[in-house]
């Protein structure tokens, strides 16, 4: 897809329309089916995303509606990115176009992939997530988000948005961008390495 | 906050840094690769122009696209050649030691690993699969990670990570005949649900555990993802190293002793604290099987299959919408319902005590004749193992294929697949939508013992009818 560029470096605001899906439990598999980690690079996920499911909807899926193709903020509901551990599932919804995410709640490996590509996830009660996918069910939604202060606004619309502490400040700090942070420890790496007991008996 | 578990002891030992975000750095003992999910974090560190930093301490096999039928080279599918020319590339370039198709030592990463005696207790483990958990059988920490995480480890031999909480899983009494690792796991992700796990760390415990064989704890452990916990664990015991003694990348002599007694002093004992402690009765649990689309749907082989009403209300989307994917029906008992395919391995029960179970439910018996069963040996060595036991005969005569290593069925990313929405017998991990790779494929969850009876009478069965005959 022409429009994709990565994030890079530190954000604090992303703004953009709103697409939601709903449902809880949704899988990597859902998100892109395993036939497609047939690749050495990530570039083609996009146009698969939610292939199957969309498929099954002919042409009704948010993704496929010409209303929501400009969305970049997703909304879900539970347990977002439950299953596998494919890093080609965010992937494939930040080529399609998605910048960040705001449900209910996230799979633990899907959340860390998210920030780890810079796609930050927030959260919001059940309640609140329901208001904003039937403000979407009918409307267009664009919401500005802040990510120093937490918060989601559009014309008619404001939550204070969940985000772990931790979360916000690698973004807030570029740190989200994880190797040469680690790397910035090298020497204590090293030490550590010569400190574990099974470094000096294993035999690999 | 929990402390002095084996969790809190081994993370401890392997914190490099607090980093300034607020998460920790953690050193990572093994790191295990393979073809799918390595080949964008080997380019990202090229973008970076970054060296692996311990060569060492990373091994790789092929697992996930390898063809099971005829494994000569190049493969027919040129995607699928294309990703393991790229690893053979990656691993010469990087001197990373690479377990490659007749090496004799290659299979599904999760199966090949401990065999090798490359997984051992104390240890950190992660690998760009969520199935990594597995490990934690031997009392290492275990965790699936992402394509950059597995950059970050490549570079660094560290990833950033929030501590976990520790929730003690205690099994009372034990299994009875003909239930096996699989129907407890699946009976403890039905009871606690798929997102209970989310930031924990399970630690599974108690006589009903330390009842079964390495091999069944490793099943147990390889769902702990599935429940939603990234890692789940064992304590070590005499079990555990007599299995891990002698074996190629295990500890010798001197080493050994000296390895056995710290592996001993890294437990949980009486002091240790938990987040949180559940408990249940294993003599409880029948032969499971799912009906749905999420592991944590499913129910026992006496039971029917529930309504909407006698849910949770947060269970009831997810249930409608398996009942639609399933075409099952409220009150539908699931034993009888008709299997068009059975598949027997994966890294949950693709080893060779599972092809064992299975086998013995075999013999004397012949695969119903609509049926379509075919058995993947988890790797080379399980293969070589079953072949001198015969077993890969008893499987042949009663009609099953017998099949190279490999994930095949579990993922489907090779030629292995359903058609249309056939009906599959799987003593794999994931029954989600279009997982076997038919996007209307349905696949029942439960034990190969199970699935062999499935195989026989080609529908939902009692494995204990079979047994005690
Ligand atoms: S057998 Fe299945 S779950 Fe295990 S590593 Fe292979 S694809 Fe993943």
């Amino acid at each position: 897809m022409d429009k994709f560029k990565p994030p890079i470096g530190k954000f604090s605001q992303i703004n953009g329309y709103c697409i939601s899906l709903i449902g809880d439990d949704i899988d990597t598999d859902r998100i892109i089916p395993a036939r497609f980690l047939k690749c050495i690079d990530f570039d083609s996920l996009g146009k698969s995303v939610f292939i199957d499911d969309r498929k099954t909807l002919k042409g009704n899926h948010p993704f496929d509606l010409e209303a929501k193709k400009d969305a970049s903020i997703l909304i879900v509901n539970s347990n977002f990115g439950c299953g596998s551990s494919r890093e080609h599932a965010p992937q494939a919804l930040m080529r399609w176009g998605i910048k960040a995410i705001i449900g209910e709640g996230f799979a633990d490996i899907f959340y860390s992939n998210c920030i780890a590509i810079g796609i930050p996830c927030f959260t919001l009660p059940r309640n609140s997530i329901k208001n904003i996918q039937e403000y979407i069910a009918n409307k267009n939604l664009f919401f500005e988000i802040d990510l120093f202060k937490s918060t989601a606004v559009s014309k008619d619309l404001k939550f204070n948005l969940e985000i772990k502490e931790t979360t916000k400040k690698m973004f807030l700090s570029g740190e989200w961008d994880a190797t040469s942070n680690l790397l910035e420890n090298k020497y204590l790496i090293e030490k550590k390495i010569n400190e574990l007991p099974y470094i000096q008996f294993s035999t690999n | 906050m929990s402390q002095n578990t084996l969790f809190d002891n081994v993370w401890d030992l392997h914190k490099v840094a607090n980093l300034s975000g607020g998460s920790d750095q953690i050193f990572i003992g093994l790191h295990l690769i393979h073809e799918v999910t390595s080949p964008q974090a080997f380019g990202a560190l090229e973008d970076k122009n970054l060296k692996v930093k311990f060569p060492s301490r990373t091994v790789a096999t092929v697992d996930h696209i390898v063809p099971t039928d005829n494994q000569s080279r190049p493969f027919k599918d040129n995607l699928a050649e294309q990703m393991i020319d790229t690893l053979e590339k990656n691993c010469i370039k990087h001197k990373i030691k690479f377990f490659n198709i007749g090496s004799g030592n290659q299979g599904i990463v999760h199966v090949v690993a401990p065999e090798l005696g490359l997984t051992q207790p104390g240890m950190t483990i992660a690998c760009g699969d969520s199935h990594t958990s597995t490990h934690g059988a031997f009392g290492s920490i275990a965790f699936g990670i992402g394509t950059s995480q597995v950059r970050d480890v490549l570079a660094s031999q560290t990833i950033a990570m929030n501590r976990l909480k520790v929730r003690q899983i205690w099994c009372e009494n034990k299994l009875s005949n003909g239930i096996y690792a699989k129907d407890l796991i699946l009976h403890i992700i039905n009871h606690l649900g798929v997102k209970a796990g989310v930031g924990y760390a399970y630690e599974f415990a108690g006589p009903a555990i330390s009842a079964l064989s390495m091999e069944e704890r490793m099943t147990i452990c390889n769902m702990s993802i599935e429940g939603g916990a990234r890692c789940g664990y064992i304590n070590p015991d005499e079990k555990t190293f007599s299995y891990i003694k002698g074996r190629l990348y295990s500890p010798q002599n001197e080493n050994w002793v000296q390895a056995v007694k710290w592996w001993k002093s890294l437990r949980s004992n009486e002091s240790s604290i938990y987040d949180d402690v559940v408990k249940l009765d294993a003599s409880k649990v029948e032969p499971t099987i799912t009906w749905g689309i999420t592991p944590g749907q499913s129910l026992g082989i006496n039971q029917k299959i529930p309504s909407l009403k006698d849910m949770h209300p947060n269970d009831q989307f997810i249930a409608g919408e398996a009942f639609e994917y399933m075409g099952f029906k409220p009150g539908q008992p699931i034993k009888d319902t008709p299997i068009d395919v059975c598949f027997i391995g994966s890294c949950t029960n693709g080893r060779i005590s599972d092809l064992r179970v299975a086998a013995k439910v075999l013999e004397h018996n012949t695969v119903a004749n609509h049926v379509k069963a075919f058995v993947v040996p988890g790797s080379e060595q399980v293969a070589k193992e079953a072949k001198e036991e015969g077993l890969d005969k008893i499987f042949i005569k009663a009609g099953f294929q017998w099949r190279e290593p490999g994930c095949s069925m579990c993922l489907a990313m090779n030629s292995d697949k359903l058609i249309g929405n056939q009906v599959s017998a799987s003593s794999s991990n994931r029954n989600f939508k279009g997982r076997q790779g038919s996007p209307c494929g349905r696949t029942l969850l439960m034990s190969p013992a199970m699935v062999a009876a499935a195989s026989i009478t080609g529908k939902v069965s009692d494995v204990r009818d079979f047994i005690s005959k």
